[in-house]
């Protein structure tokens, strides 16, 4: 069974967003592997560990992302690629799907597994752009999987309820939340992963020119939003502090 | 030029997320001189394009094919990229819904199209439009331009207003050749109740840790029963298992934008904030002063919600009859 698994490294949550020159600043920030991705990590050496085989983790990144996928090779993930090049600085989910599509082309796989979004721009594009680049069935957001006969039983989040799909093999699936407890690397599993390989390809190792991964989408700028105004805290015995409320929902707000 | 949108249908019924996106579909078109062209697809469908007339789109195509039950990408991607391509539009849009968030990049793929989604805005000026999304959760906005001749958005639920508009035109068919899907749906389930969806909820009402315990949703829901409101959790209620995951609210859950969203027993984390700082009203219900939930809370009780949800819902009574 031979896994890949696409990982992004992202900032960490609590990270606080300050803004340079029309662009977030990465300054000072702790950088983890994308929350939804560790998902995907977990679920491939789980299947690597009762089926066999391997699990490659690849991505798109810089200098910085050889410690995430160190991450992922001390949770138990056999070798990792970066695709790292100057090019792919200022990509977007175009760039990153053309890139790790090409990447892909070239490596054997079962399965592909992904992170159902970044929760740094929340696209949740490249799941569904690598598969339509590689011509593959996709199931994203799934939240159960089941290894079948040359096919997988999923269950996926769907709006206000799941839905169950059988999808033929190989696949792309992302992760959702759900899917399974994500272990910490081990002690023995970081001595482990200092000796995995690690390869670092370039645009032009895979064939591809900087006009091949050249964004659609392009920032214009970022900025902070407007601070949202601390209101007013109601104080009072609870019958009239409620009555306040539902008055100024009422008149105020006009909400309800 | 004209601008496509995608009427999202499931189960033969129009979601909300279409109104908004045909409504602002309209309003695009009509900024930008071009056409607005609304692609219908489903099975036994052709009932809804009456309803979608509403909205006064230019034509709306009609593809009725048994083999669009079921929503699967491959086969909902060969006839949106089909209409794409026989159309030419300048632009796309989709709502960021479940079906839109696969669909969307699956297709923009297919046509090497630049996509943003998640859109909380889309102006256009000049020429060209320019496509507002939040990221980081919500904690910056970014603002793109695509450059590819076709530019795809998907955009937030419960964000554009609904606008019927006069003057929709002709409800033409469209058939293209759909391929065997690769992946088969065995069953759906939809959670049941007369509850709204988090994401297209007015209002939400919401718990946390401060609950204390699993019965404490009892009073959430009663609460949003009174209101019609959906029922959303913290992540630390979710983590205690009072709650499945699909109801968190937060960076690593659904971000939503209601017009009313109630906190209760909810400390106000960076993260949850990250999933419902933009709605219009926010109301902060907890016993510590110090809460950061009162940082952004329009309105804030500080008291226990033991006390205070049920003299809510008494209160609400009484004013709702
Ligand atoms: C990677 C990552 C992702 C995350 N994603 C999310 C996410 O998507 N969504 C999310 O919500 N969190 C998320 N979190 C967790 C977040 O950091 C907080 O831990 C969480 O939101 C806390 O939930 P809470 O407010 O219910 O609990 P607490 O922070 O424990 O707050 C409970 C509150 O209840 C109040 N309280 C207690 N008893 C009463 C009472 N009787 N009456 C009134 N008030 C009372 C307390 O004063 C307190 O303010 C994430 C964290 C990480 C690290």
């Amino acid at each position: 069974m031979k896994i890949v698994t696409c990982i992004k490294q992202t900032f960490d949550t609590e990270a606080k967003i300050t803004i340079e020159n029309g662009k977030v600043s990465d300054q000072g920030v702790n950088l983890i592997v994308n929350p939804y991705d560790e998902f995907a990590v977990e679920e491939s050496i789980r299947l690597k560990e009762k089926n066999g085989g391997e699990v490659v983790v690849v991505s798109v990144g810089n200098d910085k992302t050889q410690e995430a996928l160190r991450y992922c090779l001390a949770m138990g993930a056999d070798r990792a690629v970066l695709i790292q090049d100057p090019a792919l600085e200022n990509g977007d989910n175009h760039s990153a799907a053309v890139a790790l599509a090409k990447l892909l082309a070239d490596m054997e796989y079962d399965l592909i597994f992904c992170g159902k979004e970044a929760v740094d721009d929340g696209a949740a594009q490249v799941p569904s752009r690598l598969a339509e680049k590689l011509d593959l069935p996709q199931a994203n957001v799934i939240t159960s999987f089941e290894l079948g006969d040359g096919q997988a039983t999923v269950t996926r989040e769907i709006d206000g309820g799941t839905e169950t799909l059988e999808v033929q093999l190989p696949a792309v699936f992302s992760a959702q939340k759900g899917l399974n407890e994500v272990r910490y690397p081990s002690l023995p599993g970081i001595m482990k992963a200092k000796r995995k390989e690690l390869k670092v390809v370039s645009l032009a190792d895979l064939g591809l020119s900087a006009e091949d991964v050249a964004p659609k989408a392009e920032l214009v700028q970022a900025e902070l939003p407007p601070p949202r105004k601390a209101g007013r805290v109601l104080k009072g015995e609870v019958e009239e502090v409620v009555a306040e409320l539902v008055k100024l929902l009422q008149e105020e707000a006009k909400v309800i | 030029m004209s601008i496509v949108v995608f009427a999202e249908q499931r189960g033969g019924t129009l979601r909300k997320i279409t109104y908004e996106v045909v409504s602002e579909g309209k309003r695009l078109a009509a900024a930008a001189g071009d056409s607005l062209k609304v692609l219908l697809a489903g099975s036994d469908v052709a009932g809804l394009a009456e309803e979608l007339k509403k909205f006064g789109a230019d034509e709306i195509a009609v593809a009725n094919d048994a083999a669009l039950a079921d929503y699967t990408t491959d086969a909902y991607a060969a006839v949106l990229a089909a209409y794409i391509q026989q159309e030419n539009p300048g632009l796309v849009l989709l709502g960021h819904s479940a079906i839109g968030k696969d669909l969307a990049p699956r297709v923009a793929a297919r046509l090497d199209a630049g996509l943003v989604s998640d859109c909380i805005d889309v102006k256009f000026a000049d020429g060209d439009y320019a496509f507002v999304h939040p990221i980081y959760a919500g904690k910056a906005i970014a603002t793109y331009k695509v450059n590819s001749a076709v530019k795809m958005a998907t955009l937030r639920p419960n964000v554009f207003p609904v606008e019927e508009n006069a003057g929709a035109g002709s409800v033409v068919d469209f058939s293209t050749e759909i391929p065997a899907p690769r992946t088969k749906v065995l069953e759906v389930k939809q959670q049941g109740g007369d509850r709204p969806e988090l994401t297209e909820a007015d209002i939400i009402c919401s718990g946390g840790r401060g609950l204390g315990n699993p019965d404490g949703f009892q009073l959430i829901e009663q609460l949003a029963d009174i209101l019609g409101a959906a029922v959303g959790s913290s992540r630390a209620a979710v983590d205690a298992g009072w709650r499945d995951h699909q109801f968190q609210v937060g960076q690593t859950g659904k971000v939503v934008s209601p017009n009313l969203y109630i906190a209760c027993g909810i400390s106000g984390a960076i993260q949850h904030l990250a999933g419902m700082g933009s709605s219009k009203c926010i109301i902060g219900i907890n016993k510590d002063p110090e809460a950061n939930i009162f940082n952004v809370a329009d309105y804030g009780i500080e008291g226990d919600l033991y006390k205070v949800v049920p003299a809510l819902i008494e209160k609400l009574k009484e004013v709702k009859g």
